[in-house]
């Protein structure tokens, strides 16, 4: 597969704050990246960089093969971008954008703006100024959709939209997925991305701290075990990789990294197991240690 | 009273947010006034030379509607005639600001929802800007007072009621608009038009008549001010007159905004079109710049029209005044009191445009700042694409407002077209230089593009204060507008207006560069 992005030791100042120092991320073709990261971390100024609107300090970026700065008209041919906060122009009506933005990259499929204009419940004869953050949020997702691109770049894309608005984002995005396209998805609803991501890279200050598919990233965390046991337990506090032990007369309550769980499981079944359950790390809590890591 | 719950708060928080703007407003207008009694004394010393003023205003009706009707010969009574009129339409300028700023702003922005789910009660943020916009103009009417209680203290304060007054009546018709449109823009732009018509309806009857009592002077809030007659036998019953304007307006205002839901209005905005015809950013920025060109040209035609057919009689009204031929040849012209005139007319349009010229290159970092230059950029449309639409319409604009300035010379005056136009047009280099300034400023510095209004506002004080004031050369040699050859009448010379197109291509080029090489602003 050749990669859709690769971004290798990127760096980029505001005067004091280094807001992103040495982030690295490779998004292959044809998948759906997640990019994950508290408030802060560098997501917007990565995807900025990748735009061509920021120029890095150091470091190498390249978007379908080209340099974002350099040759940022080509690149943009051919994606299509969608920021958190969509701003529009007071005065021009969501489908008058909708029509510029298409003709400002590689073209529009009338077909699909009307079907998404449909499935977005969008009103496109409204003026920008009375259109709620929800709906100014659709109007450029609808012209991204709609668009004929390759490579589609959402940040935070669905913030204020509703459950049933998301959901219509998730199959937008799945079907963009079948027809080939590559999507950076930077998000902070994680449900929405361990639905729809193929892989995810999580950053922090600035920096890449987790990257792999969903299944990589959690094997590398820990899974919560709560169990009764037959008879008191003994022994689970010396073994390695045991965190957050809690022992209630024969209920037990632990975190166990992954790959130590075998052990802990011997150590259980010797005490006698009368019910056990086992839950792999959610992305949240994968997500949640590094927020928390962050923070400290 | 719980609809007015929170007015306290809310006033002392909307004279915080404008504790430089009104400020500014408000010395400057004062200081206009204040410093005119100075100045007349020096054009008008002698009983004679007032005299034959007098009997210029009587006869000549383009002084008149220039101006105004002049009811006394002391200082104040002079001063009252020369700065009254004008002084109001500062005054009404800065209300309808204020007053639209705290109210339709608000609400567009959605601020005020989130002001008025506090405690806050249904009328207390329209009471709140227009007691912002009574506090600004109580000053100014204060220092008025104060300022000129040495020609008389009745007097001063007649004017400084006067000027006050008609600022708060176009504070309260601004409410009213303001409860009218659903776009700030257009509630600023309507009674900016009101005041434009109060103007010139007080000139037209200020014609007809040469004791402000035409039908027509009385029906404009501007010409009440000059029949309150400061310093001339005071009619305090025209502040009766004011009053009542003021408190019919105010209850209008409040009674549509009882009637209204909050971020609604009467005109609610018509939808627009499904699909779209624009399809490339320059079609964009004229789209988005296009109003502003109509309003702008539409201004400056029917000024020249005006100021051209007031050209005629010009040769009377300056007519045996040494010093005031002297300062409008300084201001302009050189030989002839009619091209001298026009001259000095010329020149201020130009003084004009080059407001117009950073407002619509200020429009790049407008979009820029507010987010929505982003998506646009994101598109396959490089920087200089994108920007290049917006100055087109800055700089083309220039010309466009210039040549129909001339246009409305020629068809108010009716003769010299080739050479006003000529003259119209020599004035687009200098006007290009402050917008390559403006540009500049966008490109490499673009925290500090608003210095633009600055560098433009000081270029506008030294065109028309400095000649009257005996500035030194050094001074006005800053302005790009002092070395204009003084057209119609003067000498055309080449080689500053080349050099002016030179100085603005190469502003111009140093902006652009700096906009392809720097982040964009977020």
């Amino acid at each position: 597969m050749t990669k859709a992005i690769t971004v290798s030791g990127l760096h980029k100042s505001f005067g004091r704050t280094h807001a992103l120092d040495g982030l690295d991320l490779e998004v292959e073709t044809g998948e759906v990246h997640g990019f994950l990261g508290p408030n802060g971390a560098g997501k917007s100024t990565t995807i900025r960089v990748l735009l061509g609107l920021l120029r890095a300090d150091a470091g190498a970026a390249q978007v379908l093969g080209r340099d974002p700065w350099a040759d940022a008209v080509e690149v943009h041919r051919r994606i299509a971008y969608v920021p958190g906060d969509v701003t529009l122009w007071r005065n021009l009506s969501g489908g008058e954008v909708i029509d510029l933005f298409g003709r400002l990259r590689g073209g529009l499929d009338p077909a699909r703006r009307a079907e998404l204009i449909d499935r977005f419940e969008l009103d496109p004869t409204k003026k920008g100024r009375t259109y709620s953050k929800g709906n100014r949020q659709k109007v450029a997702l609808v012209a991204a959709f709609a668009s004929d691109v390759d490579l589609l770049i959402l940040d935070e894309p669905t913030s204020g939209l509703d459950p049933l608005m998301e959901e219509v984002f998730q199959r937008c995005v799945e079907e963009e997925r079948d027809r080939g396209r590559t999507i950076l998805l930077s998000s902070h609803i994680l449900s929405e991305v361990e639905e729809l991501c193929d892989r995810v890279s999580i950053i922090r200050n600035g920096r890449t701290v987790e990257t792999g598919s969903l299944a990589d990233l959690r094997h590398l965390t820990r899974t919560s075990v709560s169990a009764e046991l037959a008879g008191p337990p003994n022994g689970l506090a010396a073994l390695p990789g045991v965190h957050d032990l809690d022992v209630q007369g024969h209920r037990v309550r632990l975190q166990v990294d992954t790959d130590k769980l075998d052990a802990v499981l011997r150590q259980l079944s010797e005490s006698g197991v009368r019910s056990l359950t086992s839950t792999p790390p959610t992305l949240e809590e994968l997500f949640l240690r590094h927020y928390q890591e962050a923070a400290s | 009273m719980t609809s007015l719950a929170g007015t306290g708060v809310l006033l002392r928080f909307s004279l915080r947010r404008d504790r430089l703007m009104i400020p500014v407003w408000v010395a400057v207008n004062a200081l206009m006034v204040l410093s005119m009694p100075a100045s007349l004394k020096g054009l008008y010393g002698t009983d004679a030379e007032r005299a034959d003023l007098i009997h210029q205003v009587e006869t000549n009706a383009s002084f008149r509607a220039l101006i105004g009707p002049v009811f006394d010969t002391d200082l104040g009574a002079l001063t009252a005639w020369r700065v009254g009129v004008y002084a109001g339409l500062v005054a009404a300028a800065m209300s309808l600001l204020i007053v639209v700023r705290h109210t339709r702003d608000e609400e567009e922005s959605g601020r005020q929802e989130l002001v008025a789910s506090g405690m806050v009660g249904r009328r207390a943020s329209l009471t709140a800007a227009l007691l912002a916009a009574g506090v600004a103009n109580a000053v100014l009417a204060l220092l008025v007072t104060v300022g000129l209680a040495g020609q008389g203290v009745v007097g001063a304060l007649a004017l400084g009621l006067g000027i006050a007054a008609v600022g708060m009546v176009f504070a309260t018709m601004a409410a009213i608009v303001a409860q009218l449109t659903e776009s700030a823009r257009l509630a600023r732009g309507l009674t900016s038009a009101v005041l434009g018509a109060a103007f010139v309806l007080r000139a037209a009857g200020d014609s007809a008549s040469d004791d402000g009592s035409s039908v027509l002077t009385w029906l404009s809030p501007l010409g009440w001010l000059e029949n309150l007659r400061p310093y001339a036998d005071e009619r305090w019953w025209v502040l009766a007159l004011f009053a009542a304007a003021i408190l019919l307006q105010a209850g209008g205002a409040y009674e549509l905004a009882g009637r209204r839901d909050v971020g609604m209005s009467f005109f609610p905005t018509r939808p627009g079109p499904a699909t779209g015809r624009l399809s490339t950013a320059s079609a964009l920025a004229w789209r988005l710049q296009r109003g502003s060109v109509y309003g702008w040209s539409l201004a400056f035609f029917v000024v020249g029209v005006v100021y051209g057919g007031l050209t005629d009689g010009v040769a009377d009204l300056v007519g045996d005044n040494e010093n005031a031929r002297e300062i409008f040849e300084r201001m302009g012209g050189q030989s002839g009191l009619e091209d001298a005139f026009l001259a000095s007319m010329v020149g201020m349009m130009g003084l004009i445009a080059a407001l117009y010229v950073v407002q619509s290159v200020l429009r790049l970092h407008g979009e820029e700042t507010s987010g929505r230059a982003e998506p646009v950029l994101a598109n396959a449309v490089s920087r200089l694409g994108w920007a290049a639409g917006h100055l087109v319409v800055a700089f083309g604009g220039a010309v466009l407002l210039m040549l129909l300035t001339g246009l409305g010379f020629a068809v108010g005056y009716g003769k010299e077209v080739g050479p006003i136009l000529g003259a119209c047009l020599v004035q687009v280099p200098a006007v290009w230089v402050i917008g390559g300034l403006a540009v500049a400023l966008y490109g490499l510095l673009p925290r500090a593009a608003m210095a633009a209004w600055g560098v433009a506002g000081a270029v506008l004080l030294i065109g028309w204060v400095g000649p009257a004031l005996d500035a030194p050369q050094a001074v006005l040699d800053l302005s790009p507008f002092g070395h204009l050859p003084k057209l119609p009448g003067g000498e055309m010379s080449w080689g500053p207006v080349v050099l002016l197109t030179g100085i603005a291509a190469a502003l111009l080029a140093a902006g652009l560069t700096g906009l392809r090489r720097r982040d964009l602003t977020t």
